[in-house]
């Protein structure tokens, strides 16, 4: 489990999160929903000890981010943030590589080796392995960060708009994935935009807004009408699909 | 060099062949260089002389390569970033400050007076925890906008500079002689009382580089992924800018600030080696600079009896090689 | 307070000071009765504190002109190979012709800087990646090769003396009566571009909107690159690059007043003059009989302003 207690952000005077208090549940998928700027990013990132922590603690399954080493973190959990350009340049089978780094620190084993290649494997990059990262498409690089964060092989994977970039196809790929990892008993955590996402596949919802957590629970619970149009200031209709909640926001 | 992330490729073994084939030519060929720099058109009489200063000059010249290689390739990688060296974000000229300062303090006769290791090895230590704290919290804060970090160390360099010649400005002659022989690069005043003391720094700092390698190859990836892979971005990133002042201390004390040769021997690594493991890359940046500096100063002592244009042609090819790597796009 | 009254008091007053200091002691309310003050006054103080202020503006506005040209605040034309040009320029007709005259090394000068110019636009319009930052760093290691050009060539035919004066550091202590007038070139010509104001300021918002509302983008931008490259050749002809002001002046103003060039271009101008006054002035009081140049004392004033200007914090989150 993930534990946020009392958590607040600025940034410069500006102030990004406030006095946030949720928790991300143990074997779940999790998405953080709502519109730009109510701090889920930040959120994220301050799980992902990617940002210093200003105020509250945060602990991911009984790890105090703020006190237990960074690579001892990296063995807990893998963190993708929207991915920026690399400088090195890096062919896409190095980048997966990396991935393992936590666990062995610069001496892959046969064992390490294994999972890059699986990790390849399951996100269809197998045939583009020794292609360099600045010669495939966005999506392909993405699939490939992805990939890398999948064979780091921690408990926890935190995804920052992991569907950026994907097309239709490997987007659902990505999230059948997830969905798989997360029925093998791992947990992810992971920021959606599109809200048919989070409604087709994530099992916890915290609905944010403004710097604050306005809902949380299970999916549909969280997906109403109501709730969704206060959410975006725009309304929202929301059917079934197959069981599962449908967002509708044509017209 | 196995401890690499080569363990994925389907062909590992022929690509790290290919690359230490490259490094072996490039060792060959500097040792080629070395032996005709040391041994051409050497008479019957006075042998040893003549060979102790050729081999003092060699010394000083691939220390400097060295130096200058190994550093730019760090400093690039610390900033996640090809366009820069640390001679475009103010590194030498902090040095040169300091120097000059040193002088404005003890007057030019208390300057020369100093004992020559003492001087460098104090200078340096300033330099590792100025540059340290400077261009620490440059890096360190400002990877959210790397524009204006990159213009705040050029701008930096600017004021430096600056400094330095307005101190000069307030000397008397003398003491301005010596500022200003410390000011401009020359491959021919290669100081080589200090080249002992040099020598062993630099050896120092390539061990330590040499061991830093697989981090290296991690912070390369940038901030957010270093995080994310558990590496501990913040002493890493101190650890290397100090092993960059301390390289540029070396270098700039040996012969004075050289602009743009960084940036061809880091280019030039990265383009002739197919990987971006620092494992790699360092020894090719040593290598190539090595090469290029013993070479151009035989080609422009002995052939051309121009000593002094070296620097300036150094500056020149370097700038022009810059220009063609951001036309072709591969600096981002 | 409006601003232009209010600067241009300032610069009266600077240059009022700039008229009283000096190696000679000079009453300026006896200079009538005393002829030696007087010639001191004209032959000497005026046309030095004349010729600060023409530069200081002259380059301001040529700031502007050449910030606009590439879109890009960090440029300035000491920054994309114009002053370098213009030494390149002196240096070739100099080398030609020694005792050529003066108009025609000002020509020289004036087409070899809209020659590296024209290069630097050149070399911008084709980088792959439009980033801010590689802009001012790529002007910035061409005036580097352009610049060893220039060195290797002075070194080679002993003109090494000249290529300090032109490119290192440009100071006003060699000006007197008959050797600064060419600065008045700058000055039209950077009084010239006001008149196209309008056009600069469209251009600065990129190459579809100026298309778009019917501007031939060609011909601005040939004027533009006259006017940098006149003011520019100028100077360092008559004394010397003087670094930064192009920079931090255009910078400073359209932090204030915004990117409206007809309002700001005066503004631009007077605050160029009075910086560069005030720098000269500091630059012979500092260690007075002495002098520091003054484009010494604008590398550290101008440093330390353009890294104030950069990490202020941004008006917005």
């Amino acid at each position: 489990m993930i534990r946020i207690d009392g958590v607040s952000h600025r940034i410069g005077h500006a102030p990004i999160l406030h006095d946030i208090s949720t928790q991300l549940p143990q074997g779940r998928l999790t998405a953080l929903i709502g519109p730009n700027g109510a701090g889920k990013s930040t959120l994220l990132r301050l799980i992902g000890r990617l940002e210093p922590l200003q105020q509250g603690r945060i602990t991911v399954a009984g790890h105090d981010i703020a006190t237990t080493p960074t690579d001892r973190l990296a063995t807990v959990m893998a963190i993708l943030g929207q991915q920026t350009a690399i400088a090195s340049r890096l062919r896409l089978a190095e980048l997966v590589a990396f991935g393992r780094w936590p666990h062995h620190k610069g001496r892959p084993g046969p064992a390490d080796r294994a999972k890059v290649a699986q990790a390849l494997e399951a996100f269809a990059l197998a045939p583009l392995a020794h292609r360099f990262l600045d010669e495939v498409s966005g999506g392909q690089a993405q699939r490939a960060h992805i990939a890398m964060a999948v064979a780091q092989d921690t408990e926890w994977m935190l995804l920052d708009e992991p569907l950026n970039n994907l097309d239709m196809a490997h987007a659902r790929g990505l999230m059948r994935r997830l969905r798989l990892m997360v029925d093998e008993g791992r947990s992810v955590g992971m920021v959606v935009h599109e809200i048919n996402y989070a409604a087709a596949w994530a099992d916890h919802v915290i609905a944010m807004k403004g710097g604050r957590v306005v809902a949380q629970g299970p999916a549909d619970e969280v997906l109403t009408e109501s709730l969704l149009s206060d959410l975006y200031d725009t309304p929202i209709h929301v059917g079934q699909h197959q069981g599962r909640p449908l967002v509708l926001h044509h017209c | 060099m196995d401890s690499g992330f080569a363990g994925a490729m389907t062909r590992p073994q022929t690509r790290l062949s290919r690359d230490a084939l490259v490094l072996g030519a490039m060792a060959l060929a500097l040792a080629a260089l070395s032996a005709l720099w040391m041994f051409q058109g050497l008479g019957a009489g006075n042998r040893g002389f003549i060979l102790g200063l050729r081999g003092g000059k060699l010394a000083a010249l691939i220390a400097v390569a060295v130096a200058v290689g190994m550093s730019t390739v760090l400093f690039q990688t610390v900033a996640a970033n090809r366009v820069l060296t640390p001679s475009i974000m103010g590194f030498d000229a902090l040095y040169v400050l300091l120097q000059t300062g040193l002088v404005v303090v003890l007057g030019s006769a208390g300057f020369t007076g100093l004992p020559p290791a003492g001087k460098f090895l104090s200078e340096m230590a300033v330099m590792t925890a100025l540059a340290g704290l400077l261009f620490g919290t440059l890096l360190l804060r400002g990877a959210r906008d790397l524009p204006r970090m990159i213009l705040t160390g050029v701008i930096l360099g600017v004021l430096f500079r600056s400094i330095s010649g307005f101190l000069g400005r307030i000397l008397d002659p003398n003491e301005f002689a010596v500022v200003q022989s410390v000011s401009f690069a020359s491959f021919n005043r290669v100081d080589v009382t200090l080249l002992p003391w040099a020598g062993a720094v630099t050896a120092l700092a390539v061990a330590l580089a040499w061991r830093l390698s697989p981090r290296l190859d991690v912070l390369a990836l940038g901030r957010d992924p270093a995080v994310s892979l558990g590496l501990r971005h913040r002493a890493t990133v101190l650890a290397v800018l100090a092993l960059v002042a301390v390289l540029v201390s070396v270098s700039t004390a040996l012969v004075g600030p050289v602009a743009f040769f960084g940036l061809i021997v880091a280019g030039l690594a990265h383009g002739l080696m197919r990987t971006a493991r620092h494992a790699v890359l360092l020894p090719a940046a040593g290598l190539s600079a090595a090469i290029l500096l013993v070479g151009g100063q035989w080609l422009f002592e002995r052939l051309l009896g121009q000593a002094a244009t070296l620097s300036v042609v150094v500056e020149f090819a370097g700038g022009l090689f810059f220009l063609y790597l951001l036309l072709r796009g591969r600096i981002r | 307070m409006r601003p232009l009254p209010a600067l241009g008091l300032s610069v009266l007053a600077l240059m009022l000071g700039s008229l009283t200091v000096g190696a000679a002691h000079i009453d300026l309310r006896a200079v009538f009765s005393d002829s030696q003050a007087m010639l001191v006054l004209l032959e000497s103080r005026l046309p030095r504190t004349v010729a600060v202020a023409l530069t200081g503006a002259a380059l301001s506005v040529a700031g502007v002109l050449i910030q606009a040209l590439v879109r890009n605040r960090f440029v300035g034309p000491d920054t994309s190979g114009t002053a370098e040009g213009a030494a390149l320029g002196l240096l070739t007709i100099t080398i030609l012709w020694p005792a050529s005259p003066l108009w025609l090394r000002m020509i020289a000068a004036s087409v070899a800087a809209m020659a590296t110019t024209a290069l630097f636009l050149a070399v911008i319009r084709r980088l792959p990646v439009r980033e801010v930052m590689l802009v001012p760093i790529a002007g910035l290691v061409l005036s580097g090769v352009l610049g060893s050009i220039v060195t290797f060539i002075g070194w080679q035919t002993d003109l090494m003396q000249y290529v300090g004066t032109w490119l290192m550091s440009g100071e006003f202590s060699g000006v007197i009566s008959g050797r600064y007038e060419l600065l008045w070139v700058a000055a039209i010509a950077a009084a010239l571009a006001w008149f196209s104001a309008d056009r600069f300021a469209i251009l600065g918002l990129g190459d579809q909107v100026a298309t778009g509302l019917g501007l031939s983008t060609a011909t601005v931008m040939r004027l533009g690159l006259a006017v940098v490259s006149v003011v520019t050749a100028m100077v360092v002809t008559t004394v010397g690059m003087i670094p930064f002001v192009g920079l931090v002046v255009p910078n400073l103003v359209a932090r204030i007043m915004g990117d409206n060039l007809r309002a700001s271009l005066p503004v631009v101008a007077l605050v160029g003059a009075a910086l560069v006054l005030a720098c000269d002035l500091a630059g012979r009081l500092v260690i007075r009989p002495y002098e520091i140049p003054a484009g010494l004392v604008l590398g550290i004033l101008g440093a330390l302003l353009f890294l104030w200007l950069l990490h202020r914090r941004p008006a917005h989150g």
